[in-house]
């Protein structure tokens, strides 16, 4: 089936998609000592600017103003995406694998689909949410 | 190594009209410089053990018929001297991921009739062409080497054997299958690859190889099939994006028209296939 050259082709992009967006949570929560780029904490350079005291990434007001902004909103949703993606094919690659039988194969495949999509829904409504609700704060 | 003057051979033995389970028995012969593993093997039938059996042909690395596992590595045995080894104790087995016929005969078939679903040969519309032929394909020199190495490929399957995913997923083509495809869909004066991506797009393709690279360890001919299997997965990759260099099969060149016949060469003989 050519179904396969398409899924393995978006696993392998999906990967790309993590190393890039595990970059940024690298550069944001753990690295923001050493690259100082003041978009990906807004609160921080605000509070400075304002003589108060040097904020954590993990500091309410810089979770806050993140949540606020689509860029986030953005990359939650495309790395809760693509690491569910990744992972559940893989996963289930793993089992195909192991060359079970046809029921517990397509059982396996139909449950990845299922819980693929439940978390992504799940995932998405609360970005959107955290959004939403640092929007109105 | 130069003092040895014995090797010991202890080698796997099946036989299914007799043997319940395979077991191991031990050979002892007179070893010379230059004794290959087959000549030792053809010495013990000759004079040990008239029953046992194995495959080969050639006896010069080119059939690939003598494919077996040498002290733990798929190799021909007609290519391996004894005095490579190291050792004065060998360790025959057959090729491990295939089932035994007997004593150190594989079954090759199953991997044969998955090279023969993938196309295995130059792939054209101009089937009268290629029935009577009245010119060549055109090819550079370049274009030869981008598959020249895996036409090397005599199809002896050390690169199955020791291929790990082959052993625990039957449904996975392998590296000699799948080298060809590459070999095949590589060649400028072929046009077969959407056949072939049609044959090995599902459970069998490329994408189930772990890139463990055994395989161009084994390989007796120097061949690098995991290599051939990458740039196979690059190709697929493209292909989903259409991004994939679309080649046409290389042209006819007609047979030169003003060139004369040196004296003595003979005229070539009628094409027979």
């Amino acid at each position: 089936m050519i179904r396969d050259q398409k899924l393995w082709t978006w696993h392998i992009l999906a990967g790309a998609v993590i190393l890039v967006l595990l970059g940024l949570h690298m550069l944001t929560m753990h690295m923001e000592g050493v690259v100082k780029l003041e978009g990906l904490n807004p609160a921080s350079a605000a509070n400075e600017a304002q003589g108060g005291g040097k904020l954590q990434p993990i500091d309410w007001a810089n979770v806050k103003a993140r949540s606020a902004k689509v860029f986030y909103l953005v990359t939650y949703i495309l790395l809760l995406g693509a690491a569910l993606f990744h992972g559940l094919y893989g996963a289930t690659n793993v089992v195909h694998e192991a060359n079970p039988p046809r029921w517990l194969h397509k059982t396996v495949s139909a449950l990845a689909v299922v819980v693929g999509l439940g978390l992504f829904a799940f995932g998405t409504w609360a970005a959107i949410a955290a959004f939403l609700l640092a929007k109105a704060l | 190594m130069s003092e040895m003057s014995k090797v010991t051979y202890r080698i796997r033995r099946y036989d299914p009209n007799r043997d319940t389970a395979p077991h191991y028995e031990t050979y002892t012969i007179d070893y010379t410089p230059g004794l290959t593993v087959l000549e030792g093997l053809w010495l013990i039938k000759e004079t040990l053990a008239p029953d046992l059996v194995w495959r080969a042909s050639c006896r010069m690395g080119v059939c690939g018929s003598c494919g077996m596992l040498i002290n733990g590595m798929a190799r021909l045995a007609c290519n391996t001297q004894i005095s490579d080894l190291g050792t004065d104790q060998l360790v025959l087995a057959p090729l491990p991921n295939f089932n035994i016929i007997r004593d150190l005969v594989p079954d090759l078939m199953p991997m044969l009739s998955t090279h023969q679903d993938l196309h295995p040969y130059v792939v054209r519309d101009d089937v009268a062409e290629q029935e009577e032929p009245t010119g060549e394909y055109y090819q550079s020199i370049h274009d030869l080497e981008q598959y020249l190495q895996f036409s090397y490929c005599i199809k002896c399957g050390c690169c199955m054997a020791a291929c790990p995913t082959v052993a625990t997923d039957p449904t996975y083509a392998g590296p000699m299958p799948l080298g060809q495809v590459q070999r095949y869909n590589t060649d400028t004066r072929d046009g077969g690859f959407e056949v072939r991506k049609e044959a090995i797009a599902g459970e069998r393709g490329p994408w189930r190889c772990h890139y463990a690279g055994e395989c161009s360890r084994v390989c007796p001919k120097g061949v690098d099939p995991a290599k051939a299997i990458q740039l196979l997965k690059r190709q697929m990759v493209l292909d989903v994006f259409g991004l994939r260099a679309k080649k046409c099969p290389s042209k006819l060149v007609g047979k030169p028209k003003d060139a004369k016949r040196r004296n003595g060469i003979p005229e070539a003989p009628k094409p027979t296939v």
